[in-house]
């Protein structure tokens, strides 16, 4: 690493189900413009943006070039990556390791997407191997319920164990007036909603948003003159493991474990529970909220459900969770993991608002997609 | 803008594609039309047996070069009653629901297969059944994973 870098600013649309008033260009313009004004820039601070989504969703292959307008990336630097669901947490450690190089002081970082535009399901499909994942594989969720029937089986998890996740993160999505999902809901609502995919109902599984996020990234230097505090990158970790979704071993959440052991022994993190301050968990359903906190080493497997119903994961407990509402009240795919990266980001500078978890140290962010990947970034208020 | 003043395009795009099932998945699949075998293949290295086979061992980057006959019997490993409507790209229409979509650890196999079970009842389906496969006549195999039309549940 050439130099250490810090988060100076962060800028979100409104998410919702339909953005009909405006165009994929349009709606990266109000995250940019956004961010721009959050950190008190202007474009011409910009060194180099990287952007990205899922674009098998509008079919538009050409995202870089086709919204230089609205990115502001006209005769700068540019890139586009798209990995899936951690489209979004991939962008935000590029846009880390351009700064972080030397090579680019002033990184701006676009995800966005737009779901409303085709039928999301069968766009994920085509994320799927063409000949032998892709004529039974039907999206997002069943894959996920796979997961979640084999780990409720090895545990004897309850449906309502994973619902209490759904209303811990709807609870604080309340919080938030950028989340497309705002209103809290019961257990015996999460209970009672329609079986899509078993064992995973309508209030277990995320939305399908449109939205954008944009993360401006600096080194050093730069970042001590333009931000007050920044949100310093103290570490990230990335684990993509199998192609076809039938490879993946679904009693552990490899990724995820083997992630989070580099993090925690890059930065000296023993007791998790203890030293981290806020996650910021890329978790697209509720079961995840379980079985996936068990992988972070938050507590042994099969025990989360007890830090879950004794509130320890809810704002106020030991180690709140997506403070934000998560994904589970917000979901435009190729900015969800960036979202991760954004909040964690208000949460350490002190600017998260109605959302704000108390004198945070260490923010923990993650991505998660295709054939079960995990991505993390680790920030932190004072620099590694 | 006023809401109903907005416009929208709709359109439906139907692109053919061809796609090489390589030469591992030729093997199979031709093993699989021909014979109503199940082929894998496995690794030198680290002795996993894979299927679909392939050409390479992902963690030991080494070519997985002895094809193997799998049973054509196995276990559900995980699964979901697949309950709710989407359009499947590779017709264009609604797939039918519900349908169920499963893990399948066929015996003398590491990995797992994606199939589907001819059981869509949550209550009837639990990890760890035995399953066996149920393949399409002599005259509907045409060198494709779905020659097998599912698998049913053996005890
Ligand atoms: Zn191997």
């Amino acid at each position: 690493m050439s130099q250490r870098v810090g988060i100076i600013g962060f800028g979100q649309t409104y998410h919702r189900s339909r953005r009909d008033d405006v165009t994929g260009i349009e709606l990266i313009n109000e995250a940019v413009r956004s961010a721009l004004e959050d950190a008190e820039l202007t474009i011409k601070d910009i060194d180099a943006v990287v952007i990205g989504n899922m674009d098998h969703f509008e079919a538009v292959n050409y995202v870089d070039t086709w919204s230089v307008d609205g990115s502001g990336a006209w005769m700068k630097p540019l890139i586009k990556l798209t990995t899936g669901g951690t489209t979004g947490s991939t962008l935000g450690i590029a846009g880390y390791h351009h700064a972080a190089s030397g090579l680019f002081d002033v990184v701006l970082v676009i995800g966005w997407e737009k779901n409303s535009e085709s039928d999301t399901t069968g766009a994920i499909i085509t994320c799927s191997d063409p000949i032998f994942d892709r004529f039974s594989f039907s999206g997002a969720l069943p894959g996920l319920a796979v997961e979640a029937s084999a780990y409720i089986k090895r545990y004897g998890i309850t449906e309502e164990d994973a619902a209490r996740v759904a209303v811990r993160d709807r609870t604080h999505g309340a919080n938030n007036p950028y989340a497309q999902l705002q209103t809290p809901v019961t257990v015996e609502e999460v209970m009672k909603s329609p079986m899509l995919s078993w064992p995973i109902k309508l209030l277990d599984i995320c939305p399908r948003s449109d939205g954008a996020a944009a993360v401006i990234f600096a080194g050093e230097r730069k970042a001590r003159q333009m931000c007050p505090q920044p949100a310093w990158v103290h570490s990230t970790a990335v684990r993509h493991s199998h192609a076809y979704f039938c490879d993946v071993n679904y009693e552990e959440l490899h990724t995820l474990e083997g992630a989070v052991r580099e993090l925690y022994d890059h930065v000296g993190i023993k007791e998790p529970l203890k030293e981290l301050d806020v996650v910021e968990l890329y978790q697209p359903y509720s079961f995840a909220g379980l079985k996936w906190i068990e992988a972070m080493g938050l507590c042994k497997p099969g025990e989360s459900p007890r830090l879950i119903w004794d509130g320890a994961t809810d704002m106020g407990g030991e180690l709140p969770f997506n403070p934000s509402g998560g994904v589970i009240c917000t979901n435009c795919i190729g900015a969800t993991g960036l979202l991760r990266i954004g909040e964690a980001a208000l949460q350490v500078m002190g600017r998260a608002a109605g959302r704000q978890v108390p004198d945070v140290n260490l923010a923990l962010a993650t991505g998660f997609g295709g054939a079960y990947w995990s991505d993390l970034m680790l920030l932190g208020r004072r620099p590694w | 803008m006023d809401k109903d003043e907005l416009i929208h395009l709709h359109v439906d795009v139907d692109l053919p594609y061809r796609w090489a099932a390589g030469r591992y998945g030729s093997i199979m699949l031709k093993a699989l039309r021909d014979e109503k075998k199940i082929l894998g293949n496995c690794c030198p290295q680290c002795n996993k047996v894979y299927v679909p086979p392939r050409v390479v061992c992902g963690p030991c980057f080494v070519a997985p070069d002895e094809v193997v006959e799998l049973s054509d019997t196995g276990t559900l490993a995980g699964y979901s009653v697949v309950n709710y409507p989407f359009i499947d790209p590779e017709t264009g229409q609604k797939r039918p629901v519900p349908y169920t979509y499963a893990y399948i650890q066929l015996d003398g196999c590491d990995s797992y297969l994606s199939h589907l079970i001819d059981e869509t009842d949550p209550a009837r389906l639990s990890p760890g059944m035995r399953v066996k496969a149920v393949f399409r006549s002599d005259a509907d195999r045409v060198g494709r994973l779905q020659d097998i039309l599912h698998f049913k549940i053996i005890e």
